[in-house]
């Protein structure tokens, strides 16, 4: 080291910063490349989030310029509402429901996909479609499909002689035939995710795994219950922490098939917090209420990260 | 206990003749290894044999009876992956324990029996391990272990030696041979390595594009090779092939020794222009070429440190072959042809 100290040429390129030098000092690269990611976090998440908790301590409103903190007096309000506790149990049922459906139709279909048969690629497609079309597109065809005149359900049930042929199942119009109905739409648009994200997990165990089990005597169940299932956990963790993520605070289905309705059966949360906030313009209380969840779903998405990391095999 | 047997047993992948045509048939007891090199289909026969790949004709015979249309689990069956695949989120107790739950059998008596096979294998103190926390040795064991347990009629392992390292391996073979002879359970072993056949095997199946080119103890394959591909196949270096007029013409590079070597010998002195030489310790290697009247052909001597006469490279010497030890092989089909004399291939 003596050498190069007190060589002056030496310390001259050193100090010469290009493109090319600043490509092989990592310390310097990664942070470039992640700034512009951080950078996204910061203004479109984390920005609003940070506004929503300061909004839901102030008496704020659409057309107030003024802003009051009023400590709790937001959360209390709206805990005492029966909207929102009827909101708040929607949220559960709705969440619940469509994450079961999808974990095991998820399941199913990517079992499916992993075996070899022709016209494989075309199936593939089929399940992708709900993912890539976007979403309010593909609801306002739910919306057709389970319209109270015209719905292609009924036609079908009807010309199958399930239902009469003067009877009509007016899908969005009856509570549980509403909630039975936004539901499966929400399975419908995250089937395909899941799927993808289950397949991809499915690819990873070794084929010698399988093999053995196989061997070892291991009937279809036995083999999916004790060697798949268990090695695909991590991966159905994340998948399911998507899902849940997604179902508690996305209301594009229910925004465009029943606004929450009918008489809220349908309201959930993230609905009810846009129709106070937003619609009805007390941004405060709509603040509180988007906020209502926030600790829970921390403790979930904690919950399953860690047992996504424990369940890790290798 | 039972025989092994396939009969013009064929498996293609679309255009891919993986196993083309193959009638084996084991003795009861016996440990038969299939040996070739990668992609010569050994291990998708084995697979065939497991029922993990279904054959496109041909038949597979377990103990007389032909199984081809019955899964994995009811041919009696138990095999060990290269990879050794253990289940990676179970305890060694409960990947030992797995074949026998899945035949009900009671808590108790898996306990015994997971024990009396951790035992065979002195795995004894790794039961509540996770496979992650094992050696290579180690999680062999475990997999034989689980292959033992259910005592299976017939054995197949598919290259179970070749994930450890060299010292391990030759220990590794020692008690896998002793072990198999102990409990005397039919067994199908793949290997694409010819010293681990050798030493393993009762016999040895030599395979090579889906074919199998000769069957016959370590001895015959080596000694009495029945064409020219398993001839350059066994031993290293290969057996050495000379074109004489109407044949090819053989002999293994061990044969091949300085005239002094064989002081009674009766056969025609050959001359051998060293051009390399290689000690290796407990053998020489002689790189060099034949002269007149033989064909300027590159040909190779392996001589025993017992041998000391003392060889340049550069130097012409004349060295000698033993009639019994010439082999003579068809020159366009490769097979083996009758013995003739040396001297009127050369003239």
């Amino acid at each position: 080291m003596k050498l190069v100290q007190g060589t002056a040429p030496v310390k001259v390129a050193s100090r010469r910063v290009t493109f090319a030098h600043l490509r092989d000092r990592e310390e310097w690269l990664g942070p470039l490349m992640i700034a512009p990611a951080i950078l996204y976090i910061v203004l479109v998440v984390g920005f609003p989030f940070f506004l929503a908790i300061y909004y839901s301590f102030s008496d704020i409103t659409l057309g107030s310029r003024s802003l009051g903190f009023v400590g709790l007096k937001n959360f209390a309000a709206v805990f005492g509402n029966t909207n929102f506790r009827t909101a708040l149990w929607n949220t559960f049922v709705f969440a619940v429901g469509s994450q079961l459906l999808v974990l095991v139709l998820a399941n199913m279909l990517a079992l499916a996909l992993l075996k070899d048969f022709r016209g494989k690629w075309f199936f593939r497609l089929l399940i992708l479609l709900p993912w890539v079309a976007p979403i309010s597109l593909g609801t306002i065809g739910w919306l057709w499909i389970l319209d109270s005149t015209y719905s292609v359900i009924n036609w079908t049930l009807q010309a199958l002689r399930i239902i009469g042929p003067k009877a009509r199942l007016i899908w969005l119009g009856v509570p549980y035939l509403a909630m039975g109905s936004i539901i499966t739409v929400h399975v419908w648009r995250l089937l395909p995710l899941a799927t993808v994200i289950i397949l991809a997990g499915l690819s990873s165990i070794p084929r010698d795994i399988h093999d053995a089990a196989q061997v070892d005597g291991a009937s279809f169940w036995r083999h999916y219950f004790q060697i798949t299932m268990p090695l695909l956990l991590p991966v159905a963790m994340v998948a399911l922490l998507f899902g849940v993520v997604f179902a508690f605070t996305d209301m594009t289905v229910i925004y465009v098939l029943t606004r929450g309705g009918p008489y809220d059966t349908t309201q959930v949360l993230a609905s009810l917090a846009f129709f106070t906030g937003v619609v009805g313009g007390d941004t405060a209380e709509g603040a509180a209420i988007s906020l209502y969840l926030f600790p829970l779903l921390l403790a979930v998405a904690i919950a399953f990260l860690r047992i996504a990391r424990r369940s890790e095999v290798t | 206990m039972a025989t092994v047997e396939t009969r013009n047993i064929r498996k293609s992948f679309g255009s891919v003749q993986a196993v083309n045509g193959v009638d084996l048939s084991t003795k009861e007891g016996e440990f038969l290894v299939l040996l070739g090199s990668s992609g010569c289909g050994k291990t998708t026969l084995l697979r065939m044999i497991a029922g993990l790949e279904k054959p496109t004709s041909g038949e597979v015979l377990i103990a007389g009876e032909v199984v081809n249309e019955m899964p994995p689990r009811a041919r009696k069956i138990a095999m060990v992956f290269q990879s050794y695949a253990l289940y990676p989120h179970m305890t060694v107790f409960k990947n030992i324990a797995f074949p026998l739950k899945a035949q009900r059998m009671g808590t108790e008596a898996i306990r015994q029996k997971v024990e009396w096979a951790a035992g065979l294998f002195g795995i004894e103190l790794l039961l509540h391990r996770k496979p992650r926390q094992l050696s290579g040795g180690e999680r062999q064991r475990v997999a034989l272990a689980r292959a033992v347990v259910r005592e299976p009629a017939v054995f197949l392992l598919d290259e179970p030696l070749s994930n450890l390292d060299a010292k391990l391996r030759a220990s590794a073979r020692d008690e896998l041979q002793q072990f198999q002879r102990r409990i005397g359970t039919t067994t199908i072993y793949v290997t694409h390595d010819q010293v681990e056949a050798m030493g393993l095997g009762d016999r040895i199946a030599v395979m090579q594009h889906g074919k199998v080119r000769q069957i016959g103890t370590p001895m015959e394959v080596y000694d009495e090779p029945a064409d020219t591909f398993v001839a350059a196949f066994l031993g290293s270096p290969p057996m050495n092939l000379m074109e004489g007029k109407d044949c090819l013409v053989g002999f293994r590079p061990e044969h091949f020794l300085p005239k002094e070597a064989f002081p009674m010998t009766e056969a025609a002195p050959v001359p051998f222009r060293v051009t390399r030489l290689e000690y290796l310790g407990a053998d020489r290697l002689l790189y060099g070429v034949l002269e007149r009247p033989f064909p300027e052909q590159k040909v190779i001597a392996r001589l025993p440190s017992t041998v000391s006469i003392p060889i340049q490279p550069g130097e012409r010497y004349e060295f000698v072959v033993q009639e019994k030890d010439l082999r003579f092989f068809d020159r366009d089909a490769g097979h083996r042809t009758e013995a003739r004399p040396l001297v009127a291939q050369f003239a």
